[in-house]
């Protein structure tokens, strides 16, 4: 029902070809992120899917229905922008019925979809109301509820967090986890934010420069990333990279990886460093050292002290380092 | 917010200039009105005194009221005005759309064709316009000067206008079309009312100079069914005699409907352009 399959989408604008070759399968009630650098095409991804850009080639299947050439109020899917995009002359009860009035739905079943809605999202006391008149929060949740009135087989979510403030973002980030878990529908869900994506996804899809690095779940990718961008991308603070040459390694590792998370400090590890800076978050405590020209991060649980500029040995398990080849690719 | 500190030697410069400016700006309007209700000798004698009880006079307006179907070239400008402006606001608004908001091929040089009628006066036009309007058979109509004042608003209308829309949030479109709205509808209903200022400001601009107008009617429309309330006023005015009296009150009575329209869409005008400039 709630199926969605790429395949093969490409999409050019003019001469610059943005997406190469997607190809991907979401199952039903699936929760799926889309993440990568600005730019990387997952947002163009997720405006194809909607049905709002044309894909140059390749197609769509939505619970086993090709909608290449359908509208997007045909395609059986909402989407929640980032900016809210609710429409400003309109109270937020006709916000959230617009679509299905354009659908020809009953009134009967439109107040009972509202009132369905805004029950689940706490809007009651709220819907005769202007969004003009709502707090950022609001106005995204129902943003929200204007999608799940239209009972779409497919959520969109388009970086949705990104205009809150931090606080408001770790709400709204446990609220969309439980509407999944309560409404069971797939989503499809755009950020930037790898930390949005490791804590919301069953699956991440990583995007680089318009191609798929790694597909998998947050715990594979952060466990056993495919290559060095994926590596790089996936964890928080991101891991260290350093020359082959440091550690005694088979000629055709180029780089190495270390998880910040993965290093101690002591006296007989097999890498010297310099402490440039420490930084006390209470719970932990991130060490950056400097080793030959380069800033590692180390971080270590609980508190501890350095001094800047003592000299430190690294200390790693060798089962925690990442090898990678001359084009980045891991060697297992 | 931080107060800006006024230097009270500025500030007073400031409001010495304006307000000079602004009398010299209503000067004119002030003498028009004053001597349209005064007798004809002392518009002559004493033309920036008062009216008192002595030069007290409507006989202007009388004239005016009478001599001529005043109330119909009053309804010949409205007509033509209001039209003009109508469809110089719903065409340019829709060029605008479609330049702002599609990626066609062209876009941009269709952007720049539609500039250039802005630095072209299409009075340079006016021999061919009328050929145009004889051929086809709309001399002495409204018509002929809706069409060409239309014309001559579009360019400057698409141009500020798109400017405008674009502003507008693309994902607001966006869950438009989601919704299941027409692209007619995301235009009328979700667009156009948040360029209302854009809309007014465009209004204002074309709107006096149309009201104003002489040349067009002039050569289009001279009929004495078809006359536009300036042109109506020049009966007044003769190459031997010319009834002052009367002039001044049609003018004075010309500057009415465009000053309530102007009130209309003031509010909105200043939105207009000051958006953008202030955050």
């Amino acid at each position: 029902m709630g199926s969605l399959t790429l395949k093969n989408i490409r999409k050019s604008f003019g001469q610059v070809e943005v997406l190469h070759d997607i190809n991907l399968e979401v199952e039903e009630g699936e929760f799926v992120i889309f993440v990568g650098p600005s730019g990387c095409g997952k947002s163009t991804l997720l405006r194809i899917i909607a049905g709002l850009e044309n894909a140059t080639s390749g197609d769509v299947i939505i619970g086993g229905e090709r909608v290449n050439h359908l509208p997007p109020s045909k395609r059986g899917i909402a989407m929640v922008f980032q900016t809210y995009a609710l429409y400003p002359h309109l109270t937020v009860a006709k916000n959230m019925s617009l679509g299905l009035k354009q659908a020809g739905e009953s009134a009967s079943v439109i107040a009972e979809r509202v009132k369905m809605a805004a029950g689940m999202l706490e809007l009651e006391p709220y819907l005769q109301r202007r969004p003009a008149e709502l707090s950022g929060g609001q106005r995204q949740r129902v943003a929200i509820g204007r999608a799940i009135v239209r009972d779409p087989k497919l959520f969109l979510f388009d970086e949705p967090l990104s205009n809150l403030d931090a606080a408001l973002r770790v709400n709204t980030r446990i609220e969309i986890a439980g509407l999944h878990r309560r409404l069971g529908t797939t989503i499809i869900y755009v950020t930037h934010d790898q930390v949005e994506a490791m804590t919301l996804a069953d699956r991440i899809v990583v995007l680089q420069g318009g191609n798929v690095e790694q597909v998998g779940s947050p715990m594979e990718l952060y466990n056993d990333p495919d290559n060095i961008f994926v590596a790089g991308f996936i964890g928080s603070p991101a891991m260290n990279f350093l020359d082959a040459r440091l550690l005694d390694m088979p000629p055709e590792v180029k780089t190495i990886g270390l998880r910040p998370e993965a290093i101690s400090l002591g006296d007989d590890g097999p890498i010297a460093g310099e402490i440039s800076h420490l930084e006390h978050l209470g719970a932990d405590t991130n060490v950056y050292v400097h080793v030959n020209d380069k800033l590692l991060t180390v971080r270590l649980f609980g508190q501890h002290d350095y001094e800047v500029g003592s000299t430190v040995r690294l200390c790693f398990s060798p089962e925690s380092v990442f090898r990678f080849d001359v084009e980045g690719k891991r060697i297992r | 917010m931080q107060r800006v500190k006024h230097n009270w030697l500025n500030l007073t410069l400031a409001h010495t200039a304006l307000i000079a400016y602004t009398i010299i700006a209503l000067f004119p309007v002030v003498v028009i009105l004053v001597n349209s209700f005064k007798t004809r000798k002392a518009i002559f004698r004493e033309p920036l005194a008062l009216p008192n009880s002595e030069t007290f006079s409507l006989v202007g307006y009388e004239t005016v009221l009478k001599q001529g179907d005043y109330f119909g070239y009053f309804q010949n400008s409205l007509i033509v005005t209001v039209g003009s402006l109508f469809f110089i606001l719903l065409f340019g608004a829709m060029a605008a759309f479609a330049l702002s908001e599609y990626r066609f091929r062209g876009n941009t040089l269709m952007g720049l064709y539609l500039a250039i009628g802005i630095m072209i006066p299409i009075r340079l036009g006016t021999v061919a316009i009328l050929q145009f309007m004889v051929a086809a058979g709309l001399v002495n109509t409204l018509t002929a000067l809706i069409l060409v004042y239309t014309a001559s608003g579009l360019p400057l209308s698409v141009f500020i206008l798109s400017e405008f829309m674009r502003q507008v949030s693309a994902d607001l479109k966006d869950a438009g079309r989601i919704d299941g709205l027409s692209e007619y509808r995301i235009f009328f209903q979700l667009v156009l009312p948040l360029v209302r200022p854009a809309l007014a400001t465009v209004a204002v601009f074309n709107m006096i100079p149309i009201w104003n107008d002489l040349w067009f009617p002039l050569i289009l429309a001279p009929g004495e069914d078809t006359k536009t309330l300036t042109l109506g006023s020049q009966v007044f005015i003769g190459q031997f005699v010319t009834d002052w009296n009367a002039v001044l009150s049609g003018l004075s009575l010309a500057i009415l409907p465009v000053m309530i329209l102007y009130v209309i869409f003031s509010k909105q005008l200043i939105r207009g352009i000051t958006s953008g400039a202030v955050k």
